[in-house]
């Protein structure tokens, strides 16, 4: 290993990551009233963040592979913890309570699962088989499960996402994809009656906002207003009227793309698309090139899952997906998601740096 | 890491990197649905978004929609909506809130009351919602206010409707009252249903029909000067009205029934027995629901709610009380159908007892009625007939056969908080209490004392079921839903509950022994049928308030008043067709011949004959 890698630090990757954070700085500063203590706040997880993400790059990836059962079972022992204290406190439980630091497993599993079924699909030869494939996605369901159970639907899929996204990169078989689409376009009609009603609802108002413009619908009108209005070229940094004058509902967290689209317009949004899409395309390459099959598996997934978390956040804000709880990645105030976010990147860093060909 | 069998490396590469490509163009698919709907937004749209956002900002107001009326039968309103100015604050266009209120309270009076609900609303609304400050505004306050008005950002006058009861007190339990929308209604609505409304159904009907009664928001797009003021509506969907409703109650016999009850607290419901209908539904004392409309202060409240009378409580539908000899006529039917012949006598002394020495049950006559039957058991009354009775069917068969007739159960009528009263049994009385049943329980449950309880709304149901030949009907309310644009009127059906399969005989033997009590020199009402017109069927009842020692005997002069015993009466006539059935419940009103049969008799004239009672009423 050469010098220039002893911080195990992928330079394009990171200069991607740090944009984000910047770009972060200047939305959240228009977003929230030009609030100094909120942006501080936001630096000091970003940070933060950051840390664990160098930290997570100096582990090399035989030693995550050694770790993997441990971690997947202790999340899974966590995440039935939480459960029966969240049965014996009579409400929905996320956390687990260290005293200091609260400690979200569902948040740990966005990890955990990944890892876990690529360790599976390393077991055997490559493209993997119908038991290995089946295997895949015990290790998927088990603490997709338990997550729905808490109840949140929207991390339980991003975790379940994160998982098959390794089946698929493993060489699961044509046949078995397409039987699955089937399946699940079978079952979709089933799937309407089992969700909330509220769930329906913000599905249905995607159709037509302005069924209901002052409940399911309004958050989806006015963030297209406050899109649409931004025009080519944006209104200008903390000109946005439809952001400042109150108009966007939850604008500092998960609107907040409507927030930077008004103000820095079509430009800015393409500008600001091609930073993610370089960060999604290096990870991708990262993986590419990555040295064993299990460190591939787990990059190619990381990868995908922050690309989907991109996809799912502009589409509900641009009104072309029902709204779910989904931050803006590294834009978006609070820092919930951030560190396994950061920390994924730190698994990609050291991929990258205990790549095959070191050039 | 134990591989038993070769990797190839190369292949597995291969696998990867092709997927790899798949995902690529995956990307780039989600990228450019992205870019393509950015595009749309921003640049084909951008016309449309941008006047919507530019200059005059547009926002969307919710117009809330009229509430439905309620009428009586006969189409008599019972709640109706009349206008009153309101002024309203959007706290997001009010730049000194402190200053504002005082500068506003110098052209209007806006009390500590109103300033702290305001605050509360302010606190839990969001900054862009329009939040009432005062209503009820007088016309002079709301003529000094439109002189004033440039002075004042974000607040507005309108001419709202406000709900109102002409009838006040009356029916009050009945209609209930809507108030403003509290934290506690907030976790349990559907939110947007409420934009732009305040109030809610709280009780009664009001609270029943909410979602009948309520109406469809609309709301105007409109556009919006600096100042917040509305400039011009862009486009408008109009709201929709509430249903109307048309009760089943007539107003004028509800009103009678209430005033025979007179200073009574009790309670009177008149069916109609060949449909469920409840032609009247009255609790006393009531209180004036439009104190509740726009908030009653806690002093009123309190004194409401604290009141030894509870005056809240709706009795007919929520009160709980023995139905003393009332259970008789029904005990009857379960004689026969348990085989018991009418020719068997059981000699009455003037008490009962299960063992000899044993306890003795009184009976009201401490002289004895000799050997009594069936039928002149029920006619004069004869405690100890059914004491008797009661011990040989034993408690589960009562149980059983009585809930035939609805008793401990709810009727299942159109208002929230019924009770089922109880109807006790063995098994009740080990899960409730945990203690073994004695027979003397069975006993007095043979008079209908001890634990049995019944609501004035089931005695009058189960009264309803004999009058209509077993058939029991639902009791219900609502009569009709009218659509207020198109006035189209939607009956509501009257559903039957299933009869208890009596036989026609026995039903009849039971029937003509309820006349008698009516229409026979020695049947316990015979002053309420004097010169009746038409027969009437009926059943006097005194419940015990207190128990009475063995050797004591119960004086009503020298008893507290609240001990006294509860009054009942049942009735239904005409006997043979019957149109109206009645139970009546004068709490502490002595005995049910002479305090609460008189008061049956009055809404049963009326209703028949049409005979309002004089105005002079005997102040009992």
């Amino acid at each position: 290993m050469s010098n220039k890698t002893w911080l195990s630090i992928d330079w394009a990757l990171f200069t991607g990551l740090f944009t984000l954070s910047v770009v972060s700085m200047f939305v959240l500063y228009s977003a929230g009233d030009q609030n100094i203590a909120l942006l501080t706040r936001q630096s000091i997880r970003i940070a933060l963040a950051f840390v664990v993400m160098f930290a997570v790059a100096r582990i090399k990836p035989e030693q995550l592979l050694r770790w993997t059962p441990y971690l997947y079972a202790a999340g899974l022992i966590m995440l039935v913890i939480v459960l029966g204290v969240g049965v014996i406190g009579k409400g929905a439980q996320r956390w687990i309570d260290l005293g200091i630091v609260r400690f979200q497993p569902a948040e740990m599993m966005k990890l955990a699962v990944p890892m876990m079924v690529a360790w599976v699909m390393v077991k055997k030869p490559l493209p993997a088989s119908l038991p290995t494939v089946i295997l895949g996605f015990i290790v998927v369901a088990i603490p997709a499960a338990l997550v729905i159970k808490q109840p949140d639907l929207g991390t339980a899929i991003l975790i379940a996402g994160s998982g098959l996204v390794v089946i698929f990169f493993a060489g699961m078989s044509w046949k078995i994809i397409a039987s699955l689409a089937a399946i699940v376009a079978a079952a979709a009609p089933l799937g309407w009656y089992l969700i909330h009603d509220y769930q329906r609802q913000r599905i249905l108002t995607l159709f037509d906002p302005w069924s209901d413009p002052l409940g399911a619908g309004y958050h989806t009108i006015q963030s297209a207003i406050a899109v649409g209005s931004g025009g080519i070229y944006g209104k200008g940094w903390l000109n946005g009227s439809q952001s400042q004058l109150d108009f966007i509902p939850e604008r500092s967290t998960d609107f907040i793309f409507a927030v930077f689209s008004e103000e820095f317009g079509f430009i800015g949004s393409l500008l600001l698309l091609l930073v993610y899409l370089f960060i999604v395309g290096r990870s991708l390459y990262i993986a590419i090139e990555a040295k064993d099959s299990y460190t591939r598996l787990l990059c190619g997934s990381l990868a995908v899952t922050f690309a989907i978390y991109v996809f799912v956040n502009i589409g509900m804000v641009t009104g072309i997906l029902p709204i779910v709880g989904v931050p803006l990645p590294l834009i978006s105030y609070g820092g919930t998601s951030m560190v396994s976010l950061m920390a994924g990147f730190g698994i990609l860093m050291s991929a990258s740096s205990n790549r095959w060909f070191m050039h | 890491m134990a591989d038993f069998e070769i990797k190839d490396v190369f292949r597995e590469t291969r696998v990867f990197t092709s997927r790899s490509i798949v995902i690529g163009i995956l990307m780039m698919v989600l990228i450019a649905i992205l870019l393509t709907r950015l595009f749309y937004l921003q640049v084909v749209e951008y016309d449309r978004y941008s006047t919507l956002s530019k200059k005059n900002r547009i926002s969307v107001v919710p117009r809330a929609p009229v509430r439905g009326l309620i009428f009586d039968r006969n189409g008599v309103p019972l709640a109706r909506n009349i206008p009153s100015y309101t002024l309203e604050v959007v706290p997001d266009q009010v730049k000194d809130m402190d200053d504002l209120l005082d500068e506003l309270g110098k052209l209007v009076q806006l009390s500590e009351y109103h300033l702290k609900l305001f605050r509360r609303e302010v606190k839990r609304h969001a900054r862009f919602d329009t939040i009432t400050l005062r209503s009820r505004l007088t016309d002079q306050e709301a003529a000094r206010f439109a002189v004033n008005r440039y002075r004042f950002d974000g607040v507005e006058l309108r001419a709202r409707l406000e709900r109102n009861y002409p009838k006040n007190e009356s029916a009050a339990h009945v209609v209930g009252y809507v108030g403003r929308i509290s934290s506690r209604d907030l976790e349990k609505i559907d939110n947007s249903l409420y934009r732009g409304i305040d109030f809610l159904g709280k009780t009664g009907i009001e609270s029943y029909y909410e979602d009948i009664l309520r109406g469809t928001i609309g709301f105007d797009q409109v556009e919006t000067n600096a100042h917040g003021r509305e400039v011009r509506i862009i486009s408008s969907t109009p709201s929709v009205p509430g249903k109307n409703i048309y009760l089943t109650i007539d107003s004028e016999l509800q009103l009678i029934a209430e005033q025979a009850l007179g200073d009574f607290r009790g309670a009177v419901v008149a069916i109609h027995p060949g449909t469920g209908e409840i032609l009247a539904f009255a609790s006393t004392p009531s209180y004036d629901p439009n104190a509740f409309v726009y908030g009653i202060s806690n002093a009123d409240y309190s004194a409401l709610r604290d009141s030894l009378d509870t005056p809240l409580l709706n009795r007919a539908l929520r009160g709980r009380y023995a139905p003393g000899s009332t259970i008789k006529p029904f005990m009857g039917m379960l004689a026969l159908k348990s085989g018991v012949s009418t020719a068997k006598k059981t000699f009455c002394p003037g008490y009962y007892t299960l063992t000899k020495g044993g306890h003795r049950f009184r009976c009201w006559k401490h002289s004895g009625h000799g050997a009594m039957d069936l039928h002149d058991s029920v006619v004069q009354s004869c405690d100890v007939y059914f004491y008797d009775l009661a011990h040989h069917l034993g408690i589960d068969e009562m149980h059983d056969s009585l809930s035939l007739f609805g008793f401990g159960s709810k009727t299942g009528i159109d208002l929230n908080g019924e009770s089922a009263a109880l109807l006790p049994s063995r098994q009740w009385k080990r899960g409730a209490k945990d203690l073994a049943w004695y027979p003397g329980e069975t006993v007095i449950a043979g008079i209908g004392q001890g634990f049995v309880l019944t609501t004035p709304l089931q005695l009058a149901s189960a009264t309803a079921m004999l009058a209509n030949n077993g058939q029991r009907m639902k009791p219900h309310l609502l009569l009709a839903e009218e659509n207020p644009l198109s006035a189209e009127k939607v009956i509501n059906p009257s559903p039957a509950l299933g009869s208890g399969k009596w036989k026609t005989e026995h039903l009849e033997f039971v029937r003509q022994a309820m006349v008698d009590v009516t229409d026979s020199a020695r049947g316990t009402a015979r002053r309420i049928g004097a010169g009746s017109p038409y027969k009437i069927a009926a059943k006097t009842g005194t419940a015990q308030v207190i128990g009475i020692k063995q050797n004591e005997r119960y004086k009503e002069s020298e008893v507290n008043p609240r001990h006294r015993d509860h009054a009942l009466f049942i009735a239904y006539a005409p006997a043979e067709h019957p149109e109206i059935a009645v139970a009546v419940i004068a709490e502490n009103g002595g005995h049910g011949g002479s305090t609460a049969g008189p008061i049956a008799k009055k809404v049963m004239d009326y209703y028949l004959l049409g005979k309002k009672p004089e105005k002079k009423e005997d102040p009992s």
